[in-house]
């Protein structure tokens, strides 16, 4: 029904559009002095008049309709002024479900009274909000063409739509992210009733598998989150390790010593990187590079673990080499011509050019990309979850197991859920741990890129 | 009876012109980036101790021609040079040339100020540093404080040694990249039109210093002022469409050149 309501505000709008640009046009010929807006304004200024207040109307509406027709429906059946509210919404839901035709079982005759009201109560909804939407349009069109003239300031009118159109969706975005961040800070609060916040900060222990219901048999549950943000920085440290050297010496490589030819070719192939899906990687580590760290290590007389750190950190180094090196590729390459023959012109050879001159004026925007790349490394899933280990492990040895931040939240949301359990509710407290420690990152590679950029 | 060869006579035709003060000797160099070709077979000397301003519209190859004489050209990718290029007689395209060295001793100073993001003291340092000129801290300090006297900035920038070059004025740039060359002890130092980017009073400075380095210092100019020319040059070279048309004594070139393209040029009838 909307869609076809949305189908008509176009139509609507597109044939006011026409309309008033003929009429303005029409107006414009017998005027007298100078015109303010041109024809096609008055156009979109009574095509956006038409469709735009009707479109909030019918969003409002579809807001608003389920609610109302809710309460109608509920307030028709007897005794529910007595339910409280998730017997009510269980209820609801049985009627809707009959409404609909899915039936399970034979229903009662109440819900089969109420069902029919129900889907009274929609269809004339329905036409009461197309009828609305529709005079809402009627009335926009109308008031559009009224004030087509020649000294109307279509063209302000106009901009200013759409000036607020844009402000809108910035909002949207903001206010999107601001609902992502509320989502978990409430949760993660729900979680430290449960948890005291010192003990998830400072703990040294994380052993999350507690009983859900009375009859499981489980562990009594710790939940320090240390060992876990440490298992994530090690990873990250080992991927930094990895990704650091190998997209910053690959950048010098491509833009200074290289034959653009050879730029051309290697440059989107290393871009590709960015572009391989992460489960792709994922398998590549579980299944190629550990078994070969741990046949090495075998070989060596160590002893390796099937889930090391140093598989899954490794692989997620070649993940964000891309992110690094072209960066730092942008870095070098807006060191102005006039830096390098500067230095050159002093008999500065190329290596002495690059350490000296080059790297030190590209720092800010390698260290904004790095910064980039390890936030990224800190927030990656599907490898580690692949990968790394479920065992929280405060070690040190790469060759171990350890698990990630991200692995705990995938392995807490599988499964049995229960909101009012620590064991899930302990997913948004690592979420929002995560949240912080990206967004840390995050600011200051923003940072860093901004005093770059007043560099030059 | 005269039995010398014909590379002897040319030997002795090399060091005669030395004596006469030549520093550097260019024979037929003819540059190219890729197809195009930009300079056409130009002979051409610098001698030592003087000024030499090269002149002519834009696009004429002087400029081509200045980085040839230090090969900065050789940072260009697709361009060749063909021709002779001497240094004190050794030529400096010679495969057993390092360029490095030839830089180090035949500096440069561009268009635009082009101080390094560093501090004005490590501006002047970079090349002591990296020819190893300075043993100690106490010799680099010397270094820097009399490259910035012989550029006429030590008064304005002695209190401000550790600030970033690029908060300077622009003329002050300038005169920093001309002492950041002169730090090197460079035998030649190339100009390319170094007051371009300038206000009058900056120039007037610079111009100066000019003046004053040519004690020391061989200097090439490339000008697009003609009174610039006039003013610090002691020796002009016309170019136009990649041809060398005149060379000559300053106040010869202004006031009765051989060639009518200068004339044309200097009274401001083209370029």
């Amino acid at each position: 029904m909307s869609g076809y309501l949305l189908a008509f505000l176009a139509l609507a709008a597109l044939s006011m559009a026409y309309i008033g640009n003929s009429r303005a046009k029409a107006t414009h010929k017998a005027a007298v002095g100078k015109v303010h807006s041109r024809p096609i304004y008055h156009g979109l200024n009574v095509a956006i008049w038409t469709a735009v207040p009707a479109f909030v109307l019918l969003l409002v509406w579809l807001v608003f309709q389920s609610t109302i027709v809710n309460q109608l429906v509920l307030a028709g059946i007897p005794g529910s002024e007595n339910f409280d509210p998730s017997a009510s919404s269980i209820l609801m839901s049985e009627v809707r479900q009959v409404a609909s035709g899915n039936l399970f079982k034979e229903p009662s005759p109440e819900v089969k009274a109420a069902a029919a009201h129900y889907q009274s109560l929609q269809g004339i909804a329905a036409y009461l909000m197309a009828a609305a939407v529709a005079v809402a349009a009627a009335i926009g069109a109308f008031f559009g063409l009224k004030v087509i003239g020649s000294r109307y300031r279509a063209r302000h009118s106009v901009e200013l739509s759409v000036t607020l159109f844009m402000m809108f969706s910035s909002l949207l975005a903001i206010l999107i992210t601001l609902g992502i961040v509320f989502s978990l800070v409430f949760e993660a609060f729900h979680f430290f009733t449960k948890v005291p916040f010192t003990e998830f900060l400072f703990g040294l222990r994380w052993e999350p598998q507690i009983a859900m219901r009375a009859d499981q048999v489980a562990g009594q549950g710790a939940f320090g989150v240390i060992p876990v943000l440490y298992g994530t920085f090690l990873i990250s440290a080992i991927a930094m390790i990895v990704a650091v050297p190998t997209g910053i010496l690959s950048a010098i490589f491509l833009t200074e010593y290289s034959h653009p030819k050879f730029r051309a070719v290697v440059k989107p192939l290393l871009e590709i990187l960015a572009g391989v899906p992460t489960v792709v990687y994922g398998f590549f580590a579980v299944l190629t590079v550990a078994p070969a760290i741990r046949d090495l290590g075998f070989a060596l007389g160590f002893e390796a673990s099937p889930n090391s750190a140093l598989a899954a950190g490794a692989v997620m180094g070649v993940m964000i080499i891309p992110f690094i090196s072209s960066l730092s590729d942008d870095a070098f390459a807006a060191v102005p011509r006039a830096m390098r023959e500067g230095s050159y012109a002093l008999g500065a050879t190329k290596g002495e050019t690059i350490r000296k001159v080059l790297l030190p004026a590209a720092l800010p925007g390698i260290v904004g990309g790095v910064l980039l790349a390890l936030s990224r490394a800190v927030g990656e899933t599907m490898i580690v979850v692949m990968a790394a280990g479920l065992i929280a492990k405060l070690t040190l040895n790469p060759l171990d197991a350890v698990t990630t931040v991200t692995v705990q939240i995938v392995t807490l949301l599988i499964g049995d859920a229960e909101f009012d359990n620590p064991k899930t509710l302990a997913a948004f407290a690592l979420g929002l741990v995560l949240f912080i420690v990206t967004l840390i990152l995050n600011l200051i590679a923003l940072h860093t890129v901004r005093k770059y950029r007043e560099k030059y | 009876m005269n039995m010398m060869s014909e590379a002897a006579v040319e030997k002795a035709l090399d060091k005669s012109m030395s004596d006469a003060g030549l520093k550097m000797i260019g024979k037929d160099v003819s540059v190219y980036y890729g197809e195009k070709r930009a300079l056409f077979d130009v002979n051409l000397n610098v001698r030592k101790n003087t000024v030499t301003a090269l002149i002519g519209p834009s696009g004429c190859g002087k400029s081509t021609f200045l980085r040839t004489l230090n090969r900065m050209n050789d940072t260009i990718d697709g361009c060749r040079v063909t021709g002779k290029i001497t240094l004190d007689n050794a030529d400096i395209y010679d495969p057993s040339v390092d360029v490095v060295e030839l830089r180090a001793r035949v500096g440069m100073v561009f268009q635009k100020p082009n101080p390094f993001p560093k501090s004005i003291y490590e501006n002047i340092a970079y090349g002591p540093r990296i020819h190893g000129l300075a043993k100690t801290k106490s010799d680099m300090d010397r270094i820097v404080e009399s490259s910035l006297q012989r550029a006429g900035l030590w008064n304005e920038a002695k209190d401000r040694l550790q600030e970033p070059g690029t908060g300077l004025s622009g003329g002050q740039q300038q005169r920093l990249c001309i002492a950041r060359a002169v730090a090197v002890s460079p035998e030649v130092i190339l100009m390319d039109e170094p007051c371009s980017a300038l206000d009058p009073i900056a120039t007037a400075k610079v111009e100066e210093l000019i003046h004053e380095l040519r004690t020391n210092f061989t200097i090439v100019i490339v000008t697009h002022s003609m009174q610039q020319a006039a003013r610090v040059s002691q020796r002009t070279a016309m170019f136009h469409l990649g041809n060398l048309v005149e060379e000559n004594d300053t106040d010869k070139m202004f006031t009765n050149p051989d060639d009518q393209r200068t004339q044309d040029y200097i009274m401001g009838r083209f370029g």
